[in-house]
């Protein structure tokens, strides 16, 4: 097996806090590698970093063998890491199928055209229609992403995040705020997708983590303290002193 | 087609038929009065491309105009008193000139406005126009703040700028093209991204576009847009002076965007409408007519989410 992703002593603060305090971490190529982690533990600091958004203080992110700990977060997504938020992050005033395109558009790589309307363009329509298609949101394609209700715009989140086709996909939270039939959905969406991609999801719903991850790892105080597979995770003592056992 | 599409055609139909009515029958003030509007209007058009679309609130987009009025200016003025050849009264050469000028004064500024935001953007694009303000005031040679005359209007073989209506007209064309242009940019895949970077620039740059880049582009498209109606301007008041780049001007440019609807086809124009037809009735019945003025602009942008054109359909049509 080779490692994807690797991240080496990865430190980062805020003021007093360390969010991320020595990381270590390996992700292996086409597994899905899910974070668990109480609230505060520094997940969403740690994908914020992984993705360029943020600059950790120390460390090194390694992505494919290649150091991109300094790549600002266009030229990540071209080398093939895409994220989700925890906190939706859409262009609310656009359609639901223009977010899509968007992000299609994106990995075609022809932006710097100016007079062709883009959305005449059916490569990219066609195939936005069908992502769409994968997380049941077809009606609403038109709409006005402001419109759309919590769910949807989860799901949106997930069409985005396949429509950039990317080797990585860090995933932060697809199920916060869900109710559990929707979480329901999302699990059998993931599960659609597990294998196609290297995927790093953050989660709290354990049923979820547990159903779908070939290897779990434990944040706590920005700190990994165990890695493994979800039985050697489940029966770890020290999870569950820190964690586990809090739920 | 949509209401706001009618109200687009309609307001371009009185306005191209009219002005050159009111001039027939013997009110060429009003014509004169249309054609400023015009080119004001082909200003706040450009400014609509990066202030509408793009987010970013330029308040210095007057510096464009009046660099774009400047470089009509200035030719005319050393083929008259030092010698330069017939070539520099020329439309193919001081339109041109107005546009490249524009472009590369956008580009330099905006390597570096772009890097900032909100307020500090605001501020920045302003101080950029009050330092050519400035540059211009020293410049002894082109009048300094007293301004420079433009003794001869740029000449093209196929149109008399010296006819009102003629040059009217290509006011009016210009106009029209640059609407158009402007429109078809929005709806391409550049202008997708540049939307998408107004609403939401940390997603886009996770999506893989360098939103730094799209942003100068469109900067600089629209700052050339507006030199050329200064070139336009220039033309018409035959007098420059750096009051033209002055950052109130560029406020008035703002308000026409936002007053009309920033975001719309027909917003600016309708900005332009109101203003100009509001700025020449106020001060008719008052010299304080910039209070009364001020208030109504509050109010519209208060109270008629999406200015005047965004009381009719929806706001992308
Ligand atoms: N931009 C910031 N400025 C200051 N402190 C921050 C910032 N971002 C995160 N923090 C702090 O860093 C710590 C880790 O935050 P982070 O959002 O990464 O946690 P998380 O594991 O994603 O939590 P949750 O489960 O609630 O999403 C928290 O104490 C948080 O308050
Ligand atoms: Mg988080």
């Amino acid at each position: 097996m080779s490692a994807v992703l690797q991240i080496d002593g990865l430190n980062k603060s805020f003021g007093g806090i360390k969010a991320t305090d020595n990381l270590n971490l390996s992700v292996q190529k086409g597994e899905l590698h899910a974070v668990i982690g109480p609230n505060g533990a520094g997940k969403t600091t740690m994908i914020s970093q992984l993705c360029g958004s943020q600059r950790p203080d120390t460390g090194r992110i390694l992505y494919a063998g290649r150091d991109i700990t300094t790549l600002p977060p266009h030229k990540r997504a071209h080398l093939g890491i895409t994220r989700s938020y925890q906190i939706t992050s859409l262009i609310m005033e656009m359609s639901v199928i223009d977010n899509v395109a968007l992000a299609l558009q994106a990995r075609d790589g022809h932006s710097f055209r100016f007079l062709r309307p883009a959305r005449s363009l059916s490569h990219l329509r066609d195939k936005a229609m069908d992502l769409l298609g994968k997380v049941d949101l077809t009606a609403k394609a038109e709409h006005r992403t402001k419109a759309l209700s919590h769910g949807e715009h989860r799901r949106m989140e997930i069409a985005i995040a396949l429509a950039s086709d990317a080797e990585l996909m860090l995933l932060d939270e697809p199920m916060a705020g869900l109710g559990s039939h929707e979480s329901m959905q999302m699990v059998e969406l993931l599960r659609g997708i597990k294998g196609q991609h290297t995927i790093l999801l953050i989660e709290h719903d354990m049923e979820a983590v547990f159903a779908l991850a070939d290897r779990i790892s434990v944040l706590v105080y920005g700190h990994i303290i165990a890695t493994g597979t979800p039985d050697e995770i489940r029966g770890n003592e020290a999870v569950q002193h820190a964690y586990l056992g809090e739920e | 087609m949509t209401t706001r599409g009618w109200i687009t055609l309609a307001v371009m139909a009185l306005l191209g038929v009219l002005p050159p009515l009111f001039f027939l029958t013997g009110n060429p003030f009003y014509l004169d009065l249309a054609t400023r509007l015009v080119i004001l209007a082909i200003a706040a058009v450009s400014l609509n491309l990066i202030l509408g679309y793009g987010g970013l609130v330029s308040f210095g987009h007057a510096a464009f105009v009046g660099l774009g009025a400047y470089a009509v200016g200035i030719p005319a003025h050393h083929w008259l008193y030092t010698g330069w050849g017939d070539w520099a009264t020329m439309g193919y050469v001081q339109l041109p000139l107005a546009v490249l000028a524009c472009a590369v004064f956008a580009l330099l500024t905006g390597l570096v406005c772009l890097r900032t935001k909100g307020v500090y953007f605001i501020m920045i694009t302003m101080a950029f126009a009050q330092m050519i303000y400035y540059l211009i005031v020293s410049i002894e040679e082109y009048g300094g703040d007293d301004g420079l005359v433009i003794d001869t209007r740029s000449q093209f073989a196929w149109i008399d700028l010296d006819n009102p209506l003629q040059l009217f007209g290509l006011a009016y064309v210009s106009l029209i093209v640059s609407m158009v242009l402007v429109r078809l940019i929005v709806n391409s895949r550049f202008g997708m991204v540049l939307q998408g970077a107004k609403g939401n620039p940390d997603r886009m740059a996770t999506l893989g576009f360098n939103v730094y880049v799209f942003r100068l582009v469109a900067y600089v498209i629209s700052g050339a847009m507006a030199g050329y109606a200064g070139a336009l301007l220039g033309n018409f008041t035959t007098f420059i002076s750096p009051e033209m780049m002055d950052w109130s001007r560029s406020g008035e440019l703002m308000f026409m965007v936002i007053l009309g609807g920033a975001s719309t086809t027909v917003g600016p124009v309708l900005g332009a409408v109101v203003f100009i037809v509001l700025e020449e009735v106020l001060s008719h019945f008052t010299i304080y007519w910039h209070l009364p003025f001020g208030l109504l602009l509050m109010a519209v942008v208060l109270f008629v989410r999406g200015g005047l054109a965004g009381m009719f359909g929806r706001k992308e049509d």
